[in-house]
């Protein structure tokens, strides 16, 4: 951390001028806007980050962030229009999945980058059993029988520790709870031996006690299968406990990213400071929580500058005229603030 | 603030049954969904209690009931010392003017088709002796610069706002009357997490400048013992501990607190290899058919044979001078001193 060197075209991506690392999934200087009657929103603005093999990478970010849009961009399951991409790469397997085609894509899609989302009781179809819902990617996909299918659907389930698994294929998805609904889309994300899984929010509309039942059988899953997974929350307290690395989103910029002990023991971006300084913490009852003050950015007329300024105490006359790169802070850090040493090494008043 | 001798609210044996009917013309009861089974607690003074669940445990029909809007199956309720499941015409009207709330959707619970000045004024218009005519606009004005918005927004509508305004909107609504007791139904949860320290760090201003008491109903453990003085552990109708802060968070006796507890993420990396890890199987089983004897024992890590006979009730344990209602209330063993 001794060094700070800025690089030109920002993006967390392999060192400039060297080979490409070969990484599982890399996100290259994406850019997505949103088209719509008041005028064009520019939601994801040059984001960068990639996945290794086996590893956790959580995207944290409140909502307008633009965490969902991207990992939507990757599945090529974004609404197009009102979306439109206008910019960037999203290589899996050094493969760019944005020119190719749709039938290339749809070997990727569910094979080897599976998706689990938020909402499962929307998520799954009310009318089909839920037996028929796990094995319909199996007979589509992989070509299985009905008995073939079905056999392993009760493995899945089993997998995912539903009780009596055998006996609740014919149900439908009100007859479950919430917590087993998301274990029945988690099984469903499996059914083809994914490379990738990326979960949006998986466990936001459970229990607290169920969703730590959830979040400890997804930390297993990915151990014992050896999947790589993007956990999109904007939850600082589920991050700390399964994530390797974190990116950081505000605005659609990844203004942070780190390994996840650097980033909790020593913020390099006042956002992501104030945000740890604005969360209660369990284990330690306070006085009064410092806030970030004012709203998340309109992204129709976003702020000139530095996206964060009208809202961050370090404001000064550069953020409000300058774009900040990302600024590399050595142990594979990077923080987009003009000011991101001085704020990693707390000597900014 | 200390909270002082005479409380404020006295909740005694509070029963709400919801009947499971069925039949179209001729409705049979077969069974009856138990929301609040026996809820006894007490509001002082500019205190604030805490009541901490998971969905289905009932504490949103618990604050129904405390408003009168909806009738109890058995039990009663005071504000101060009268009933207030008997009030009727102006009496009533009183106790709707001293217990206020604020909801959980700040979307959902503003009247889209209102402007702000109307919504924060439409309590005026039930209870006119509270601001005359004349002054009502300059007092909503005053609620919203009171709440940290911007008073020339009086006739905005809520959908010009974002979440968080909204909720200073709700709160301004529940303030106009000048209340005592305001009852705070998941007041955070929909926020994002930079909005709702604003909007905690609002709710402690007011109580300090108002000294108002709050009963603060929530699913985040974090935010309930940052906001308050005691807390109530609610589990399938029943309160299965209660205590000061300090005594539910770190000398927590039931076994329920304890699991739950130690399912809250907590925001530091470090912290997870040395926290007490105890993990429930299953779901909370259905209010409309809850076990025997003791309701968590078909989850708990402790359970006997005396546990599906018995229902243990909410009283002292030796473990700890504070009530829980656990046959084998005790304190947790000390965790692994960090290595």
């Amino acid at each position: 951390m001794t060094h700070l060197t800025v690089e030109a075209s920002g993006g967390i991506g392999p060192a400039p001028g060297g080979p490409a690392a070969p990484h599982l999934l890399e996100v290259r200087e994406l850019f997505i806007e949103f088209h719509t009657r008041d005028g064009v929103a520019k939601v994801i603005n040059g984001v960068s980050y990639h996945l290794n093999p086996g590893e956790t990478l959580a995207v944290l970010g409140e909502s307008g962030s633009g965490k969902s849009v991207t990992a939507q961009a990757i599945m090529g399951i974004l609404d197009i229009p009102p979306g439109r991409i206008t910019g960037g790469q999203i290589l899996f397997r050094g493969r760019d999945l944005l020119t190719m085609e749709e039938s290339e894509r749809r070997q990727v899609r569910g094979k080897e980058i599976a998706m689990i989302f938020q909402d499962a009781l929307s998520a799954l179809n009310p009318v089909f059993t839920v037996g028929f819902q796990i094995t319909e990617s199996l007979r589509r996909r992989a070509g299985m029988s009905k008995a073939d299918a079905n056999a392993r659907a009760v493995e899945l389930m089993d997998l995912v520790r539903i009780p009596a698994a055998r006996s609740r294929l014919g149900d439908y998805p009100h007859q479950f709870s919430g917590g087993m609904r998301q274990r029945v889309m988690i099984a469903m994300a499996l059914a083809l031996n994914p490379t990738v899984l990326i979960a949006d929010e998986p466990t936001t509309a459970l229990d607290v006690t169920v969703q730590a039942q959830v979040m400890d059988l997804l930390g297993d899953l990915r151990r014992d299968l050896n999947m790589a997974m993007i956990l999109i929350t904007h939850d600082l307290g589920v991050v700390a406990d399964v994530a390797d690395r974190i990116a950081v989103m505000y605005a659609g910029r990844i203004v942070e990213h780190a390994e996840v002990h650097d980033l909790y023991a020593r913020p390099a971006h006042p956002y992501t400071k104030g945000l740890l300084e604005s969360i209660p913490r369990l284990d330690a009852r306070g006085t009064e929580l410092t806030t970030i003050k004012g709203l998340p950015p309109n992204l129709l007329r976003p702020p000139s500058g530095c996206t964060f300024h009208p809202r961050c105490p370090y404001c000064e006359e550069v953020c409000v005229v300058r774009v900040p790169p990302l600024m590399q802070l050595g142990n594979d850090r990077t923080s987009a603030c003009h000011f991101a040493q001085e704020v990693l090494d707390g000597t900014i008043e | 603030m200390a909270p002082s001798n005479d409380p404020i609210l006295t909740v005694e044996g509070l029963v709400k049954h919801f009947p499971i009917t069925q039949g179209i013309l001729f409705k049979k009861k077969i069974g009856a969904v138990k929301a609040v089974d026996g809820v006894s607690l007490t509001l002082y003074p500019g205190e604030t209690l805490g009541v901490v669940g998971e969905s289905g445990c009932g504490k949103s029909t618990l604050a129904k009931l405390l408003m009168r809007l909806e009738p109890p199956t058995a039990g009663r309720a005071r504000f101060g010392d009268r009933d207030i499941f008997t009030m009727s015409g102006p009496e009533l009207r009183r106790l709707r003017r001293n217990v206020q709330m604020v909801m959980q959707d700040p979307y959902t619970s503003l009247n889209p088709r209102m402007t702000v000045g109307d919504i924060i004024g439409e309590p005026f218009e039930i209870h006119p002796d509270v601001a005359p005519r004349g002054s009502r606009a300059d007092r909503v004005r005053e609620l919203l610069d009171y709440v940290g918005l911007n008073p020339e927004h009086i006739n905005r509508y809520p959908h010009q706002f974002s979440g968080g305004q909204r909720q200073r909107i709700g709160i301004a609504r529940a303030l106009a009357l000048r209340p005592k007791v305001i009852i705070c139904d998941e007041p955070v949860s929909a926020l994002d997490v930079s909005i709702q320290a604003q909007v905690i760090n609002l709710l402690e201003q007011l109580q300090d400048e108002l000294g108002l008491s709050y009963m603060f109903i929530a699913h985040d453990l974090s935010v309930v013992r940052h906001i308050s003085d005691r807390v109530a552990v609610m589990y399938l109708g029943k309160i299965v501990e209660i205590g000061t802060e300090d005594e539910i968070y770190t000398r927590a006796t039931h076994p329920y607190t304890q699991a739950l507890l130690s399912a809250v993420p907590v925001p530091d990396p470090t912290a997870r290899e040395h926290r007490a890890i105890i993990r429930l199987s299953g779901d909370v089983p259905s209010p409309a058919n809850p076990p025997s004897g003791c309701r968590f024992r078909t989850r708990c890590f402790k359970a006997q044979d005396i546990c599906a006979v018995e229902e243990p009730p909410l009283a002292i344990r030796d473990a700890d001078p504070h009530p829980s209602a656990c046959h084998f209330a005790d304190l947790l063993p000390e965790p692994p001193a960090p290595a």
